[in-house]
């Protein structure tokens, strides 16, 4: 069964997100997608300062098996992303929840309603 | 709308101990088979450092026996099993049709005059099988087939294969138990041979299915680590072998797939299918290796541009062993290794270099 903490909120495709005390997002894929992925052997990561839409497909994830988009979970500004997952793309295996893989500031007026919490998420996986 | 009608997928007689190995299973070929265990890199470094098995119970063996038999095969196949001289002696050899695109490729052992074993893939067994009865059927040669599904087939690879192997199945401890490098021998109601997918020393043993589950109990407590069909696929590109319907099928000759060297001209009374369109065929194109020197990794089926013109990766990946992406691609006539190319990756050209294959052979990198 995979680890899916309460205190986070998903998309039904495998992201994370962590609604930061300022607002910010921080954003990663699901202990779920790891899984299914297998091996990660390389990230492409959003660069601070890219606009990104609601669902735009901002980030790649490889493992050994196939590559994989990773989605903007709402419209923002990318503010950050992890030169340590890149560095070492296995983290996202060891860790999912640990290896965050971008921060995102909402657009003014972003919908963060539609995302899932823990009980939807793993409703949608089942 | 109608749905499509999918047949279930086939389970092989291992199917309980991958699950209590732990394994994520997928479909492959209509059969549901493990594709790792885990961690399908801690498993191919496995077989490159120590011992891992793999299930392959999903191949088909064929018996083939009959006064006829040497002559059918050496119209079948574009190798020549005349070569096979000595009893055991193993063969690979592509399947050609009449145009000279690739049936299957496969292995055959001669076990003795008139007797032969062959080992085909899975998603092309049922194909091959009714392309074999017809031929039969059609020449009126003197040959008896028979798809042995009533074996298991577990392979046992790496530098440790055979001490391990050795400790696990009782057979292998006789003066005639391990089989010279590329050949099989017979072991009481096994069937052994000293081939393999993944360049490594090892073997493949065909048991019947009854007795699987206890040899593959008796594999891991010799501490031989499974392996899923993930880590097959890493290591076999390492080592620069061809899967079938990726780096060939029936649109594409052996010519430009890299398999000259098992295309056997030199017997020029032997008439094999496909001969002719094969001795027709000028400008083969070049078959190489590519290591990405940018970041990102290589798939199957992305464009390449080279000094010569376009050609296609066939097969591409992560190299656990390089710790680099490479491929294999089919390149303009003429190619070298040594050049430097650009592989379109989701929009991006990427560089990379041309190599001999293969990346990797007995542990060592060859690049």
């Amino acid at each position: 069964m995979s680890n899916m903490p309460a205190d986070l909120k998903y998309t039904p495709s495998h992201e994370w997100i962590r609604v930061e005390a300022d607002g910010t997002l921080t954003i990663g894929v699901t202990d779920h997608a790891q899984e299914a992925l297998g091996d990660v052997v390389f990230l492409e990561l959003p660069e601070a300062g890219r606009v990104v839409a609601a669902g735009e497909a901002c980030a790649v994830i490889e493992s050994v098996k196939a590559a994989s988009d990773i989605y903007a979970p709402v419209a923002g500004e990318i503010i950050d992303c992890n030169q340590a997952a890149i560095d070492a793309p296995e983290s996202v295996n060891a860790d999912a929840y640990a290896a965050w893989l971008f921060k995102l500031r909402p657009a003014a007026g972003a919908d963060l309603g539609g995302l899932l919490d823990a009980a939807g998420y793993a409703a949608a996986i089942a | 709308m109608s749905t499509p009608q999918t047949a279930p997928a086939k389970r092989t007689a291992l199917y309980s101990a991958h699950l209590a190995a732990g394994a994520r299973m997928v479909d492959f070929a209509g059969w549901e088979m493990p594709v790792n265990y885990g961690s399908q890199i801690e498993e191919h470094h496995a077989v490159r450092r120590d011992a891992g098995m793999f299930d392959v119970s999903h191949m088909l063996g064929l018996d083939l026996s009959g006064a006829g038999t040497t002559d059918f095969l050496r119209g079948l196949l574009a190798n020549d099993v005349a070569r096979l001289k000595t009893p055991g002696k193993a063969l690979y050899s592509c399947m050609l049709n009449e145009t000279g695109g690739v049936i299957d490729d496969l292995i055959v052992y001669r076990m003795s005059e008139a007797e032969y074993r062959i080992v085909v893939n899975a998603g092309t067994a049922d194909k091959d099988v009714a392309w074999m009865r017809q031929r039969i059927a059609a020449s009126g040669a003197n040959v008896t087939l028979e798809a042995r599904r009533d074996l298991a087939m577990i392979a046992v690879q790496g530098p440790n294969a055979l001490a391990r192997a050795a400790q696990a199945i009782p057979e292998l401890n006789t003066a005639s138990g391990i089989p010279a490098p590329f050949s099989a021998v017979r072991l009481g109601d096994l069937f052994v041979g000293r081939t393999g997918y993944t360049g490594e020393d090892g073997i493949e043993v065909a048991v019947p299915a009854a007795r699987a589950a206890a040899m593959w109990e008796a594999l891991l407590a010799a501490g031989v680590r499974p392996c899923g069909l993930g880590a097959r696929d890493t290591l076999r590109l390492e080592a620069g072998m061809n899967l079938y319907g990726q780096d060939m099928d029936e649109q594409v000759c052996p010519l430009d797939a890299g398999l000259a060297w098992t295309v056997d001209l030199r017997d020029e009374g032997r008439d094999f299918v496909g001969r002719t369109m094969l001795e027709t065929h000028t400008e083969a194109k070049a078959f190489l290796g590519l290591i990405l020197e940018d970041k990102g990794v290589l798939r199957a089926h992305m464009k390449v541009a080279s000094a010569r013109g376009e050609g296609e990766t066939t097969s591409g990946s992560f190299s656990p062993s390089l710790e680099k992406s490479i491929a294999f691609a089919r390149l303009p006539a003429g190619t070298e290794p040594g050049e430097s190319v650009q592989v379109e990756v989701r929009g991006k050209a990427l560089a990379a270099r041309t190599v001999k294959l293969p990346f990797v052979r007995n542990g060592k990198a060859l690049v």
